[in-house]
């Protein structure tokens, strides 16, 4: 008996909401959904709140899932507007692509390596496989050298091997990572380990002694927030948001907003680069 | 029982009603199942229209982009996955779900039973921080580097030994309780009541339960991609990375396009003819043993 | 044979017994240690964040800051659409399949061969899957309706097996003395069946409740990832799962409101198990008496 009425209950409940869920709906008109890069959505998400904040009515959806994926949204139309974490590629330059800030990309070293700096020819020669042991590089223990790669199709990796003219199948990687946590995580785990990741995640997690790692200069140029900002840091990257066709209404305002003065301080907080027009 | 299934000597309108909404229920998990069969199919369909099938098995090495696509090493390493976790699962389930019954005060029994629900409830993404954090770091120790077919092991171990017990434990509980009566009757010990009485009586539910956390095993996606380095190659030591097909979708599925993607469905239909084996197997043995 | 060996065998015996009993309690306290060292370490590291304010703000700076209580608000009626589609469709198939065909029939066998085969289908293919049909083809979009029907077909096979052995607990002498107090079938199952299988139905709830709290893989591409409070099940909601994930895989500096977000996740399951329980108990002590 009791049973029979929780049960009635329940479904009360759900027409209830399923009703005023599908009638809340219809006004689609003040609601943008984004898609794309994992490296930006956080970013784009704490953008978002803000601008839904100072426009009351709006609604703002982020959500995850690669860059690729996110130029593909917004081409195909089921996003409004796309996330990506590189710049266009040929068959995408029918797009409108938005720079709203800059990221590097840092190799990171265990703290407790004691060498100190790679040139790029050592580091082309570690992730071909040429060198495999820390003892042939200056400075090195005799330890067997554990290479962490990104995963086929990040733009983490694309960007990474344009740097280094390097192919993806010439790569003997001994670990492959998705996010950039996984990977500062699985450095931090493995003291004989290198491996590349967004230079603001490394950077904070470096300045509040969270994991112990070390980010290696580039050439000469130390790795950190303030060379990519002043343009020095050689392997830098934009972060975009992509729109199909020229922006209009509200995807204009929200854009314009995204990379107005307005979010410099979200920009920061996220540990990317503000531009400044 | 018979006579009970076939009471029709008394029907009703809603009785009939009844039945009838009940089959259209029933059938809904089958038109769940062709839905995804079909979708899945249909996905990977371009693929197979490119690529000849042989080469998922004998092409160099996996890198779509660049058009190779050998997807074997995967699917070894998922089998290799599956097996040793059952194998360590598995004895360790049948033991708990005995002891709560069996050798365990009530009150520990209860606690047991709430402890593994617990365990059965922590995400996946917990396992496989915790394995990452602190169980790499151990294998390190012994080898590096440390994210290896080990280390899935056995996280996955940890994270379907819960769902087996919980499952050998109900079916302990649902014996007949004459079967334990009249063992205890015959003077038998406790041991020999559960190795002589319980056990056999409970072959099929671990059996079934075996096949649901291999099934579970096999399907783990978050915490093997944290822990096993997901390097595509065909491990030679329990020290070595590999990739898992599940690991294989969640890492390229949202970087892929055309003819990559529809290869990462190939993936995911591998997944989908593993787990169908596994179904039609399992029923194939479970009745030849009906019939002994 | 002589009296001594009657007695060493006796005594074999006995030590068997004892090794049996040792085997068992280490068993048991393998699993505590598991527990402690997972849990002590989501524990001691989760702890520290856990307040009012973590627990009724909304996420801040990508979630480093503030609390989870849009999510946790998204994860409840995730898990309620879920169970709300799930519990009555996989009692039903249950009763369908235990009280009314024969198991020879080939529906039932190709019903339970499919039950089979979703209990086995990973989670992402159902991600995969959630995502084209329920958020493309049924036009639901990111939402956690689809996250929850979604995790319905995934549950559903094991809120059956679990209901379906709590039927076969109830004894037959039940069935028959109320078709002998000439009770309709349906009167007999509301009645007498499905109250007394009530255990068994209460351990699919548990586990059909453990499996959607737990999920990660298949809820990223339904429900979604905006960590906002939702209006309705339209719209998207990031589940607390995901947020676990967001927060150590992702997001730098995440780890402390990781750690905390899966405590307070641990936290939940306990007191709904608790909860389940109890009422169960009471339902099936009321219904029997």
């Amino acid at each position: 008996m009791k049973l029979g009425i929780v049960i009635k209950m329940l479904f009360a409940t759900l027409v209830f909401s399923l009703v005023s869920g599908l009638s809340q709906a219809e006004d689609k008109k003040d609601r943008l959904v984004l898609t794309g890069s994992s490296t930006v959505a956080p970013l784009l998400s704490e953008i978002a709140k803000r601008y839904e904040k100072k426009h009351p009515g709006v609604r703002i959806d982020v959500q995850t899932g690669g860059s690729t994926r996110g130029v593909n949204d917004a081409r195909n139309g089921m996003a409004d507007i796309g996330m990506a974490s590189r710049a266009p590629k040929d068959s995408e330059r029918s797009l409108k692509f938005f720079t709203i800030a800059r990221d590097g990309i840092a190799i990171i070293l265990h703290k407790s390596n004691p060498v100190k700096s790679l040139s790029d020819d050592q580091i082309r020669k570690i992730y071909a496989g040429e060198i495999t042991n820390w003892k042939d590089l200056p400075g090195g223990l005799d330890e067997k050298i554990i290479v962490v790669n990104k995963a086929d199709g990040r733009s983490t990796l694309e960007l990474f091997l344009k740097y280094y003219k390097l192919k993806s199948d010439q790569i003997k990687p001994h670990v492959v990572i998705g996010d950039n946590q996984q990977g500062i995580k699985t450095v931090s785990v493995n003291p004989h380990s290198i491996g590349y990741v967004s230079i603001g995640s490394a950077y904070y997690q470096v300045k509040q002694g969270i994991a112990p790692l070390k980010l290696l200069p580039m050439g000469n140029v130390v790795a950190s927030m303030d060379t990519v900002a002043r343009g020095k840091y050689p392997l830098s990257r934009p972060l975009n948001i992509v729109t199909k066709t020229q922006p209009q209404g509200l995807v204009k305002d929200f854009i314009s907003f995204a990379m107005s003065g307005e979010v410099h301080d979200i920009i920061e907080e996220q540990y990317f680069v503000p531009i400044n027009r | 029982m018979t006579l009970s299934k076939n009471s029709t000597s008394y029907p009703s309108i809603a009785d009939s009603v009844l039945k009838w909404l009940l089959v259209a229920v029933g059938g809904l998990s089958i038109v769940i199942m062709m839905l995804i069969t079909v979708f899945i199919f249909t996905e990977s369909i371009s693929a197979f229209k490119i690529i000849d099938i042989e080469r998922f098995f004998f092409d160099e090495r996996w890198n779509p982009t660049a058009g190779e696509f050998y997807m074997l090493p995967m699917l070894v390493g998922s089998l290799l996955l599956m097996a040793g976790s059952i194998a360590i699962a598995v004895p360790l389930a049948v033991l708990v779900a005995v002891f709560n019954n069996f050798y365990a005060p009530k009150v520990l029994s209860v606690a047991c039973r709430r402890l593994v629900e617990i365990l059965a409830g922590i995400p996946s993404v917990v396992y496989g921080l915790w394995g990452l954090v602190t169980l790499v770091p151990m294998i390190i120790m012994i080898q590096s580097p440390g994210t290896s077919l080990l280390a899935g092991i056995i996280v996955l171990a940890i994270m379907i030994f819960p769902t087996i017990t919980i499952l050998i434990d109900s079916a302990i509980r649902s014996l007949p309780k004459h079967y334990i009566e009249a063992s205890v009757a015959i003077g038998l010990k406790r041991w020999s009541t559960i190795i002589s009485v319980v056990l056999p009586a409970l072959r099929k539910s671990i059996f079934a339960g075996s096949i649901l956390g291999a099934a579970r095993a096999i399907g783990e996606t978050m915490a093997v991609l944290m822990v096993c380095g997901n390097v595509v190659q065909l491990p030679d030591s329990v020290f070595e990375p590999m990739r898992a097909l599940t690991s294989n979708i969640a890492l390229e599925m949202a970087y892929a396009m055309e003819l990559h993607r529809s290869s990462l469905f190939v993936s995911a239909l591998l997944l989908l003819c593993i787990v169908f084996v596994m179904m039609f197997g399992k029923e194939m043995i479970l009745r030849d043993k009906n019939h002994v | 044979m002589s009296e001594q060996a009657v007695r060493l065998e006796r005594g074999s015996h006995y030590d068997l017994d004892n090794l049996a009993t040792f085997i068992a309690w280490s068993g048991f306290i393998v699993v505590v240690l598991i527990f402690v060292w997972i849990l002590g370490e989501i524990l001691v590291n989760g702890i520290s964040v856990i307040s009012w304010e973590f627990l009724t703000e909304s996420p801040g700076n990508a979630g480093r800051s503030g609390g989870i209580l849009p999510i946790l608000v998204s994860t409840g009626v995730i898990v309620f659409i879920c169970l709300a589609f799930a519990l009555p469709m996989g009692v039903a198939t249950a009763v369908y399949l235990n009280e009314y065909t024969l198991k020879d029939s080939r529906f039932a066998k190709f019903i339970n061969i499919s039950i089979d085969v979703l209990a086995a289908i990973p989670s992402i293919i159902y991600g995969l899957f959630g995502f084209v049909f329920f958020n493309n083809v049924l036009g639901f979009g990111f939402s956690l309706l689809s996250g929850g029907l979604t995790l319905a077909c995934m549950v559903l096979p094991f809120v059956i097996r679990a209901s379906i052995d709590g039927l076969k607990a109830v004894p037959d002498a039940y069935r028959e003395s109320s078709t002998a107090l000439a009770m309709s079938k349906s009167a007999s199952l509301f009645y007498v069946i499905i109250p007394s299988a009530m255990p068994g139905i209460i351990a699919g709830f548990l586990l059909g409740i453990g499996r959607a709290l737990a999920e990660t893989a298949a809820l990223l591409f339904t429900s979604g990832y905006v960590d906002r409070m939702p209006s309705g099940v339209m719209d998207s909601g990031r589940a607390l799962s995901i947020h676990v994930y967001d927060l150590a895989m992702n997001v730098s500096g995440g780890d402390a409101n990781a750690y905390g977000s899966a405590f307070v996740l641990i936290v939940v399951l306990l007191v709904v198990n608790s909860m389940a329980i109890y009422i169960g108990n009471k339902i099936q002590r009321r219904q029997l008496r």
